[in-house]
């Protein structure tokens, strides 16, 4: 009822692919973009900005990124850990040796470094393919998880080995480190998310992303028709690289405060990696709503049962979570391969039919 | 000069100064390559036969190996307790195929890798949940393991070979070498071989899909039990060997995916190279710690050169 479509008429075919098909969705669209702007920063707590919209808005970002690799790209990456930290270990050093830089030009700019890098571990993809290349990113991981702990001068040759957040302020307000307010935090991280995300729809319905989904579809067929592989896979790369370190650079400077280099290990590159399949792979939409899932679940396990006067341990909540989210891949893969997404696609096109079943 | 001198001079002259001890690291190297080969094995298995990349065999590694521990704890006797953890592994393979293979049948291979490391996921929980996370001992005694060692003075030094290391090199061989046999020479062998070649074939003569997948994720199961046992010994059980299975990985993609003799050379080659890298260039020039990634590089490069590993089968494509 709501859905109705009637009316709307589609009169060339640039309007047919339009970026809102349907009105409604670009209703839809304004009313969460007032909520996130709007309404949760003046009505949430502290904790719910630290434990659920920062870090939502943070892991939506890298799953995005390791989304366009491999849900329109078509390259497995098990890599997605290393490449974060090398976002944050670029924005650290940027801002240790630029002091005077702008806290959100740094982060913007780290992601630069670990679009190099990626674009330098992408090149085996060239050659390698499906599940050896998959293997081959294992490569990036620990190598790199390595070199952040062994390379003292990425960490200024400070005796905990680990990189400490500095107070940084943007025009006067502190947007990094110990000072500054998670309001401050979330608007800026929402900004930065918004923002690539809008990039990234653009990029994944144009041209470039008709490019990435033919290659991923099958590379031969595609180079046959005239698509050079090595830009494609190597733009991928690049692009879903850059995301990834821009997340990486928010994940260590407006939300956790500090790394060590043990926190890009490879049970990040799997979060990520698990939010890409549980949302759907190919879809922008899918990160976020997989984002939310597995930031809830388990900040869920430990209020839910405690509120319902079955009081559970930490540690079990972690194994729970851990058990649960497990099955969860597995029931999603059976029932909806395409995750999250396809299950928010189904309910519209009802909508949009109702109260007709066909 | 001094860093041409460092790399490619100083190391070899460090060999050839104490062959001893480069005999103590070969050694140290072979015992740890003859594991990441059995861990491999157990991958290969699994993929020849249904095209899985199999990324829970490392979770069934710890599952395995705590479940013995855990039932000998409870007052099981150890010999009796073996067995018993094979029926629970037995159990495991039926629950997978039924409950997650099952379902996916004919679905592309991402889907079931990506299942795979569900199964990884729910069985580190579940684990977590059932035996705690701290780490055990492994029963070497009760398993009759011998745990004494052996000296030996070559070249005037000393090479010191530990009886448990030495039990799992023949044991590892005596289980390759029936896995091998009961591959090549039964009936149930040839018909996950058949499998392996052409699924629709396979099923078209009357071979049974569920019963194969039953079958070769037990034998997983039991290979990934003699591995637990092994590597206990030497390391205890803790839910950190997971970390091992991930060094089984560049095995494969160096012996390639299809092939058991690859995974046996490639498990060495791997072991022994990476134990050398660490003692005569790793520690002495990159701070140490070089193992958790020597394997992978090592494998990048050689990929490089033959995209489907040292052993693989040759990739063809068609559109």
């Amino acid at each position: 009822m709501l859905y109705r479509t009637v009316g709307q008429f589609k009169t060339s075919y640039a309007a047919d692919h339009a970026l809102f098909p349907v009105r409604q969705d670009a209703w839809l669209l304004g009313v969460i973009l007032v909520f996130a702007f709007v309404i949760f920063p003046f009505t949430a707590s502290e904790f719910a900005f630290k434990a659920l919209l920062i870090p939502v808005l943070i892991y939506s970002l890298a799953a995005l990124g390791l989304n366009i690799l491999t849900g329109y790209a078509g390259q497995l990456s098990l890599g997605t850990g290393a490449f974060m930290g090398v976002g944050a270990y670029a924005c650290y050093k940027l801002i240790s040796i630029f002091p005077e830089l702008n806290p959100i030009a740094a982060i913007f700019l780290s992601g630069f470094f670990s679009a190099a890098i990626g674009v330098a571990f992408g090149l085996p993809s060239l050659r390698i393919k499906g599940f050896y290349l998959a293997i081959a990113t294992l490569a990036a991981q620990f190598f790199l998880v390595w070199l952040f702990e062994k390379w003292a001068w990425l960490y200024n040759y400070n005796s905990s080995g680990a990189i400490q957040v500095p107070t940084v302020s943007s025009f006067g307000v502190p947007v990094f480190g110990p000072n500054a307010l998670s309001i401050v935090q979330y608007y800026v991280v929402l900004c930065i998310v918004t923002v690539i995300t809008i990039a990234a729809i653009n990029i994944t319905r144009g041209r470039i992303g008709r490019i990435w989904k033919a290659v991923r579809d099958m590379d031969i067929a595609a180079e046959l028709v005239g698509i050079n592989l090595m830009k494609a896979k190597l733009s991928a790369f690049a692009v879903s690289s850059y995301i990834v370190g821009v997340a990486g650079a928010l994940f260590v400077f407006l939300w956790r405060g500090a790394a060590e280099p043990v926190v890009f290990d490879i049970p990040l590159s799997f979060r990520v990696l698990f939010i890409a399949i549980i949302g759907g792979l190919g879809s922008i939409l899918g990160n976020f709503l997989g984002a939310i899932l597995i930031v809830a679940l388990p900040v869920l396990l430990g209020t839910v049962p405690a509120a319902l006067g079955l009081p559970i341990s930490s540690a079990m909540v972690e194994h729970l979570n851990t058990m649960i989210i497990g099955a969860l891949i597995i029931m999603f893969l059976i029932v909806e391969p395409h995750g999250l997404a396809r299950f928010w696609e189904i309910i519209r096109e009802k909508l949009i039919m109702w109260p007709f079943p066909h | 000069m001094e860093f041409v001198n460092s790399v490619f001079v100083k190391p070899f002259q460090d060999m050839a100064g104490a062959p001893d001890f480069l005999l103590q690291v070969l050694w140290e190297g072979l015992v740890a390559g003859v594991l990441y080969a059995l861990i491999a094995l157990g991958f290969v298995l699994i993929y020849k036969s249904s095209r899985i990349f199999n990324f829970a065999q490392g979770i069934m590694v710890v599952f395995a190996a705590l479940t013995l521990v855990t039932l000998y704890e409870k007052g099981v006797p150890a010999l009796l307790a073996l067995p018993l953890t094979l029926a629970v592994m037995f159990a495991l393979a039926v629950a997978i195929e039924r409950v997650v293979l099952r379902p996916l049948v004919n679905q592309p291979d991402i889907i079931l890798f990506m299942a795979t490391i569900g199964i990884t996921m729910f069985l580190i929980g579940f684990g977590e949940t059932v035996f705690g996370g701290e780490n055990k001992a492994m029963i070497t005694e009760a398993l009759h393991i011998p745990t004494g060692s052996y000296t030996f003075e070559p070249f005037g030094g000393l090479v010191l070979i530990e009886q448990k290391d030495l039990t799992a090199v023949v044991g590892a061989v005596v289980l390759v070498c029936c896995l091998l046999l009961f591959l090549h020479r039964s009936r149930l062998g040839r018909a996950i071989r058949a499998l392996g070649d052409d699924h629709q074939a396979a099923l078209s003569v009357g071979i049974s899909l569920s019963t194969i997948w039953v079958l070769v994720w037990f034998i997983a199961g039991v290979i990934a039990l003699a591995t637990g046992i092994v590597w206990g010994a030497r390391a205890g059980v803790s839910f950190a060997l997971e970390v091992i299975a991930y060094k089984a990985l560049p095995v494969l993609m160096l012996g390639g995916l299809e092939s058991v003799s690859g995974a046996i050379v490639g498990g060495i080659a791997i072991g022994v190279l990476e134990k050398l890298f660490e003692i005569y260039w790793g520690q002495p020039l990159l701070g140490g710690n070089t193992e958790t990634w020597f394997a992978f590089v090592l494998a990048l490069i050689v990929l490089l050169f033959r995209p489907q590993g040292l052993f693989g089968e040759r990739i063809i494509e068609r559109v």
